[in-house]
């Protein structure tokens, strides 16, 4: 079953500002949705009212407190066009595949489903991984408490993700189901050498009361030889994950962002707590031109724990941006959050944590670090930890570091025989191992820890 | 432990150096010979520090004249790493502490450059593990050291014990101990000063720079050198660390006045 929505964009209403918008939205609009029968109504509204409040809105700019930073005139420099269908053969994933998750695997390439590529034959009963066309009927009338039903949703690219919603990938545990296999879920763009193309990914992750989920969400390029390489073929992936947590589940989420030297992302990840539940995160960035990572996280109920720990990598002229809230409202809630960055050459790294602490989040327990490691003279850190606290009876800390590559370590260390180079190697390994290291496959540990290497080193 | 066939491990002359263009170094001249423990003296801000870190290779120090011959070789022209393969290893004053890099994994890396360098093979994790145990006993280490990140969070006695267990892997031909005992109450100084203690041979000479000559008492030196204002002023025996300690630092300011109208300074 497929369905075009009524066309709410008219070029005419449309200001110079908004026009940039509004052909992107024009084209997401265009998109057909891929979904079964009995959604079709309430999803054709989910986007409209997407589309509404991309109209609604204007892009970003620096002189927006939460943009100031992060420039985005480096992509709206490019005219992107939705990426169309291509095929790629198992043969081109060997380097995102992993072998814990060899059968619990679903891929996406320009934002399409490509069901040759994924393997889910690993998954147990009581769990859906897979795309939205395929979801059964039983939760697909669950859906509409969830999909596009996070705060904030109306932020002007997750809209924009909204509006062209056709597809989707769907992780969905059963109540008190859990199981020990990683779902790796991969997202794959193919640069045109045409034209810049956009792709927009939508992730829908429920864990449902007492359930338990581990998941590896991963973002990359096919390109001719090394993707970190700039090679003037712009993309820009527009991507938003929703994640559910119901009373006392657990969810384990890695996300890898490693999009070519040419590629843009702007990422959403917005994440529901209900009581009881555990949710931490790594998100290790290495690639783009330019991204901005948004993660969002709600507290819903009284004793939840969320972790939030992250990795950046940034050299050449890359911008790399992590805005995070967690947003706390009852009580007992632990939050930790650690979040490096290597930022190398001419690259700038951005970083803002919001943790807000309103009155009823009594004996709320926030730890928040923010921890920089700057390679060269050129390399800027714009850093903002923020605490908001109204609650009197709270443990909070937050704090900043920024440092170089101090001559007194390299020193110590040659003087027990290690050369430069391997002083400086162990140096950033032990900086950037600290948040690889929790990584939960090894493969990708060592995938990643060799990737560190190959960027801070050369 | 002197012998009569000694060979010099050490030849320092006229030895000049920088730091941020301030002369430190205004002269040192100091032999040592295989066997031999040498103690430099000296207050604060005699150079004392700076010239162990010279000899390490720090950086942040310009030699601006003056020679170092370490057997047989120009050390100048060596790097840091070259100086530490080569045999001289710096117990720093105050060890770094490096977070995320495990006590044992860098343990095995600087053991296994050695290796390297000798032409010997590297060894694994295991085999690595039941020779670190092995020298745990020298410094009475906990093993548990070991899995902790380098230094960090480790007490004054335990960074110097720490520095001491990588001397030990190590095997240095010379050890350059910078004031290991300042801030090392008796009972971890007498650990430290067992370590350096077990450690010497008939082959190996150390130097032991120290404010005080408490650590006199438990490494006993061959020689005892005074340090002021960048030189070594005078030398003896083990009696004059004594002679020190009786008249104080003070009574150096004398001394020095006395050397000046010697030479006709």
């Amino acid at each position: 079953m497929t369905l075009t929505t009524n066309l709410i964009f008219k070029p005419e209403e449309i200001s110079l500002k908004g026009a940039y918008l509004g052909k992107i939205l024009r084209q997401c609009e265009e998109q057909k949705t891929v979904f079964n029968v009995e959604l079709t109504g309430w999803i054709k509204e989910l986007r409209q009212k997407a589309a509404y409040d991309v109209v609604k809105s204007d892009l970003p700019t620096t002189k927006d407190e939460e943009w100031r930073f992060t420039d985005l005139s480096s992509l709206l420099e490019n005219e992107f066009k939705i990426a169309s269908e291509t095929k790629l053969s198992l043969f081109d994933l060997e380097a995102f595949i992993y072998p814990e998750a060899a059968q619990s695997r679903l891929v996406f390439v320009n934002g399409i489903y490509a069901p040759k590529l994924s393997n889910i034959s690993a998954i147990p009963e009581g769990i859906y991984v897979g795309n939205l066309e395929n979801l059964d009927l039983t939760n697909s009338q669950k859906l509409v408490k969830y999909l596009g039903q996070q705060e904030g949703s109306n932020e002007v690219f997750t809209a924009l993700n909204t509006s062209g919603l056709k597809d989707g990938a769907i992780i969905w545990f059963n109540k008190n189901i859990e199981t020990k296999t990683p779902i790796h879920l991969l997202f794959l763009s193919v640069p045109s050498f045409d034209h810049p193309t956009i792709d927009q990914p939508r992730t829908l992750i429920v864990a449902e009361a007492n359930s338990q989920i581990e998941i590896i969400e991963q973002y990359g390029a096919i390109t001719l030889g090394c993707s970190d390489r700039p090679q003037n073929h712009p993309y820009f992936t527009n991507a938003v994950t929703e994640i559910f947590l119901e009373d006392n589940s657990q969810v384990k989420h890695t996300r890898i962002q490693r999009e070519s030297g040419d590629g843009f992302q702007i990422g959403k990840t917005a994440i529901s707590q209900a009581r009881n539940s555990r949710y931490s995160c790594v998100e290790v960035n290495l690639g783009a031109k330019l991204f901005r990572h948004n993660l969002e996280v709600n507290q819903q109920g009284e004793q939840t724990e969320t972790t939030l720990n992250g990795l950046t990598i940034l050299g050449g002229r890359q911008v790399g941006d992590t805005h995070s809230v967690i947003s706390l409202n009852h009580p007992h809630g632990t939050t930790n959050q650690l979040h490096k960055y290597i930022i190398d050459e001419f690259a700038q790294g951005i970083f803002s944590g919001k943790v807000s602490v309103p009155h009823n989040a009594q004996l709320t327990n926030a730890n928040q670090l923010n921890r920089n490691l700057l390679l060269s003279p050129k390399a800027r850190i714009q850093t903002k930890p923020e605490l908001q606290i109204t609650a009197d009876n709270v443990k909070c800390s937050h704090g900043a570091t920024v440092s170089q590559l101090e001559d007194d370590e390299i020193f110590y260390l040659r003087s027990r025989g290690l050369n430069e180079y391997d002083a400086r190697h162990l140096l950033i390994d032990a900086f950037a191992g600290e948040i690889l290291d929790l990584l939960p496959i090894e493969s990708l540990n060592h995938r990643l820890t060799q990737c560190v290497a190959c960027r801070t080193l050369e | 432990m002197i012998r009569k066939d000694a060979q010099t491990i050490l030849s320092v002359k006229n030895l000049t150096a920088n730091i941020n263009d301030t002369p430190i170094l205004k002269g040192v001249n100091l032999e040592v010979k295989e066997g031999e423990v040498h103690a430099i003296m000296g207050r604060n801000g005699s150079g004392k520090s700076t010239f162990s870190k010279v000899l390490a290779g720090h950086p942040a120090y310009e030699v601006t004249g003056g020679e170092i011959i370490y057997k047989g070789v120009n050390l100048l022209e060596k790097e840091p790493d070259e100086r530490a393969l080569s045999g001289i290893f710096l117990a720093f004053q105050y060890p770094l502490e490096i977070p995320g890099v495990s006590n044992l994994e860098f343990l095995r890396v600087a053991y296994n450059a050695k290796q390297k360098y000798l032409g010997l093979e590297e060894i694994d994790v295991f085999e690595f593990e039941d020779l670190v145990e092995d020298k745990l006993d020298i410094v009475k280490m906990d093993p548990a050291f070991l899995q902790r990140s380098l230094n960090e969070g480790f007490s004054g006695g335990e960074k110097k014990r720490n520095e001491i267990l990588q001397m030990a892997l190590l095997e240095p031909s010379l050890a350059i101990l910078d004031e290991t005992d300042s801030g090392l109450d008796i009972d971890a100084l007498r650990i430290v000063a067992n370590g350096v203690n077990q450690l010497a041979t008939p082959y190996t000479a150390s130097l032991v720079i120290t404010h005080y000559q408490r650590l006199l008492d438990y490494i006993e030196p061959d020689f005892v050198h005074v340090m002021y204002d960048g030189r070594i002023i005078t030398s003896g025996g083990k009696e004059l660390a004594l002679e020190l300690e009786d008249k104080g630092y003070d009574f150096l300011d004398e001394l020095n006045q006395k050397v000046l109208v010697e030479v006709g300074g």
